[in-house]
């Protein structure tokens, strides 16, 4: 559906985009959870590890879902109906009717240095992940370094490392991942690979990743 | 009837047309089983790894029309993955192979290759007829294949496919000879299409009575279409914006007062609200109408367009409708006799705006109601109950409770009762999908009362192995179970093992089934396949549940273990 129609629906525009799914959780909506705040824009270390698992179960994406929710196991056992619930599969509704109702949303996408712009449809990624191999792909002198924990850009030839962001609804510029998958592609404008030297100050400091060794 | 000689009861079997019908006459001797095989044109095979395609073909050499079923339906929720196999490339081998004069073909849920429609293309001069349905593994060049090469195609169908869209100009692959056309359906198709050569195909084809196009048909292209083709039946539009320059709505306002044979509408992908009026005149004559993939039609747009709609025996509607349309659904559409409700948001974010409330009066408005799937969120027993003494024709009735272990909101108890009482009343079940909290006592009803029942849909339900037990000890026409997360063990698996012969299949899938429970059902059974779908996306089993089957299907079957099963999928 296309941003003005979401608008005309009674209960799902942008605005009040139900905040339950920005919550740290792996639960069903509705299901609480102490000590999470809501429609608050967090920082990047803050969301980073948990705000992945939620954002692509609200996708309805088997693929990455389960792996996630593997990792909190403390979660997991302690809701296991309405995290699995959450994951995959529920409610039953068609896989291809999920996929009809989406329609497409551009975004322009710019890199720092370089002298063009393109697009990238956000309706066709059901992740993050997917969404930064495909900025990977478009411009291919990038690869996209350990980009579950990171999410930075190299351009190897230069040695120059990007930071993915975005301008939101608000018109602020925060660091990509900063909410879920679904929300950001509601409020997304346009993209900015911003060099890495640059984007401090976007959100809060992250925290040294600890599995920067795999990197 | 065996002293008439073999023409005649031949010419008597053909006004049988059932699947089921033919089933037992063949039963009935071994000259009918002889006649019937010999004179059997349609074939409906309900899943692709029962048997092998040379067997078929040996008993009926006659075969012009073949449906086959792939994957099993919990694939449509995401819950098989994606390469667990329903390939219908041998299926196609073996027929050309075998020279069978194919004209027909219809799949669900299976896989075929843009080589296998190349293939099909080519090999059976007489083809006529294409239905894919939640078919994947083709592209557009695959159906320009069919495009180029069906002499004959009346029927090209595809709904709910997955199909890589390469935006080549398939449509303009028809040939100008092609003018046999009576059923064209694209609507699934994602990506541009050449709107010049739809428009002559279009123009071209006399008997066209079904056409459904995708989002990438304007509205002024489908104006000039209802121009060419007043005689349509069944029309699924594109898009349905709004181009104040073209002055296409209100041509298509004249246009469609000229469409009197429309009876099913379907499609508005896209809609400026404004438009609709247009089609008012035609509402009229509808028994069909299909809004689920338009999200733009609501709020009082969409009930006034219901209440032009006074002959409706099918709606399909999204739950933006809300209760209150629902109660001009039930005051207007009084032939009303299947209801499809669908969440506006199928990521099931939980703000469905439908309730008991609006079942309550459908059921109260629409006394030919026999077919019924309504997501909602939230169902009480006392709704239930009125329900089912409203309504006792039905033979489908599938509840989605958007938050599926909620129970009553009203009593707190769980959601037993309700389904109980629609199971009592409704002697002509067939189909029932349950949702809510729900513990043995559900099951336990449905076995005593759903004697017709032959499919079951269970998730998050029941409390122990005797609910399993109930059904399958109870519904004895039983042919498809499918169960996910519900906590019944290798007790209701082993139960019956012979059970599972008179069934199509059974699905488990984040059960207490364990791989010595599947591994005993397989060695009792050689008849049957197990297969352990080990998913790589399941959660890592811990030490208390290492042995415990996260997916588990198993089907009758003919041919022993099926030979393309992927790495991931066991057959014991």
């Amino acid at each position: 559906m296309s941003p003005e129609n979401l608008n005309q629906l009674p209960d799902s525009d942008v605005g009040s985009l139900n905040f339950e799914e920005t919550r740290l959780t792996l639960g069903l909506p509705g299901v609480e959870c102490r000590g999470c705040k809501s429609g608050v824009k967090r920082g990047f270390s803050e969301t980073v590890d948990l705000n992945l698992g939620s954002s692509s179960s609200g996708c309805g994406d088997g693929g990455g879902d389960k792996r996630y929710s593997g990792e909190n196991d403390e979660l997991d056992s302690a809701k296991p109906l309405a995290a699995k619930a959450q994951v995959v599969g529920w409610p039953p509704v068609r896989a291809s009717r999920k996929n009809a109702m989406k329609s497409c949303k551009y975004v322009k996408v710019a890199v720092d240095g370089a002298p063009y712009l393109r697009k990238v449809d956000l309706e066709m990624y059901n992740s993050y992940q997917q969404l930064l191999s495909a900025l990977e792909d478009m411009f291919s002198c990038f690869t996209i370094r350990n980009y579950l924990n990171e999410r930075k850009i190299m351009d190897q030839v230069n040695g120059v490392e990007y930071v993915p962001t975005y301008e939101d609804k608000d018109g602020d510029w925060m660091l990509i991942g900063d909410v879920p998958w679904k929300m950001f592609v509601e409020s997304c404008k346009r993209l900015r690979l911003m060099k890495s030297s640059e984007a401090i100050g976007l959100a809060a400091p992250r925290t040294p990743s600890k599995n920067s060794s795999t990197s | 009837m065996n002293y008439f000689p073999d023409e005649v009861i031949e010419h008597v079997f053909d006004f049988i047309a059932s699947h089921k019908d033919r089933n037992a006459v063949s039963l009935v001797c071994k000259s009918w089983y002889k006649i019937e095989r010999i004179s059997r044109r349609r074939v409906f095979i309900g899943n692709c790894y029962a048997i092998s395609p040379e067997r078929v073909i040996e008993r009926f050499p006659e075969l012009k029309s073949l449906t086959l079923k792939g994957k099993p339906h919990f694939a449509d929720f995401n819950l098989v993955p994606h390469d667990w196999g329903g390939f219908v490339q041998p299926w196609i081998e073996a027929l050309v192979k075998h020279r069978v004069g194919l004209e027909e073909l219809r799949l669900k849920r299976m896989v075929i290759s843009d080589e296998s429609l190349e293939r099909l293309s080519k090999a059976f001069v007489n083809f006529k007829t294409l239905v894919l349905v939640s078919c994947e593994g083709f592209t557009t060049d695959g159906l320009a294949a069919i495009a180029a090469n069906c002499r004959f195609l009346r029927e090209l169908d595809l709904q709910e496919n997955e199909v890589e869209d390469h935006r080549g100009h398939w449509i303009s692959c028809f040939p100008e000879s092609c003018t046999s056309l009576v059923s064209l359906n694209f609507a699934c198709l994602k990506g541009d299409i050449n709107l010049t050569a739809l428009e002559r195909l279009v123009a071209r084809s006399p008997n066209l009575t079904s056409l459904r196009l995708n989002r990438a048909v304007p509205l002024d292209t489908l104006q000039r279409i209802l121009m060419r083709a007043p005689q349509l039946v069944d029309l699924g539009t594109g898009s349905f914006l709004h181009d104040p320059a073209s002055g296409a709505s209100s041509k298509l306002k004249a246009t469609l007062l000229k469409c009197n044979s429309i009876r099913t509408l379907s499609g508005f992908l896209e809609v400026s609200p404004r438009c609709l009026t247009a089609i008012y005149p035609v509402c009229q004559n509808l028994n069909s109408l299909n809004l689920s993939y338009a999200p733009g039609i609501h709020g009082h747009d969409l009930i006034k367009l219901i209440q032009h709609c006074r002959k409706l025996e099918r709606l399909w509607i999204l739950d933006s409708i809300g209760d209150k349309g629902l109660g001009v659904v039930a005051s207007t559409c009084k032939e009303l006799q299947e209801l499809r409700v669908f969440p506006s948001d199928p990521y099931g974010a939980g703000n469905a705006t439908v309730t008991e409330e609006g079942l309550v009066a459908i059921s109260a408005g629409c006394p030919k109601l026999h077919s019924l799937l309504y997501f909602c969120q939230q169902m009480t027993n006392a709704a239930l109950i009125t329900v089912a003494k409203n309504c006792s024709n039905f033979t489908r009735f599938r509840l989605c409770i958007l938050d599926p272990i909620k129970p009553d909101p009203v009593t707190m108890q769980p959601l037993d009762e309700g389904f109980g009482a629609i199971v009592q009343s409704c002697k002509r079940l067939r189909r029932l999908s349950l949702s809510g909290l729900l513990t043995d006592q559900v099951f336990l009803y449905i076995g005593m009362y759903a004697e017709q029942l032959e499919m079951l849909s269970i998730a998050f339900a029941g409390n122990s192995d005797k609910g399993m037990l109930y059904v399958l000890n109870g519904c004895k026409k039983l042919r498809k179970l499918e169960i996910r997360d519900s906590p019944f063990g290798n007790t209701a698996l082993l139960t019956d093992v012979g059970k599972y012969e008179t069934m199509r299949s059974l699905w488990m899938s984040s059960c207490e089934i364990t791989l010595v429970g599947c591994e005993i059902l397989a060695k009792k059974m050689p008849m049957l396949n197990v297969e352990i779908i080990n998913d790589e996306d399941d959660i890592a089993p811990s030490s208390e549940d290492i042995l415990r089957v996260g997916k588990m299907y198993l089907y009758r079957t003919l041919v022993g273990s099926r030979k393309d099963a992927p790495w991931f999928v066991d057959i014991l």
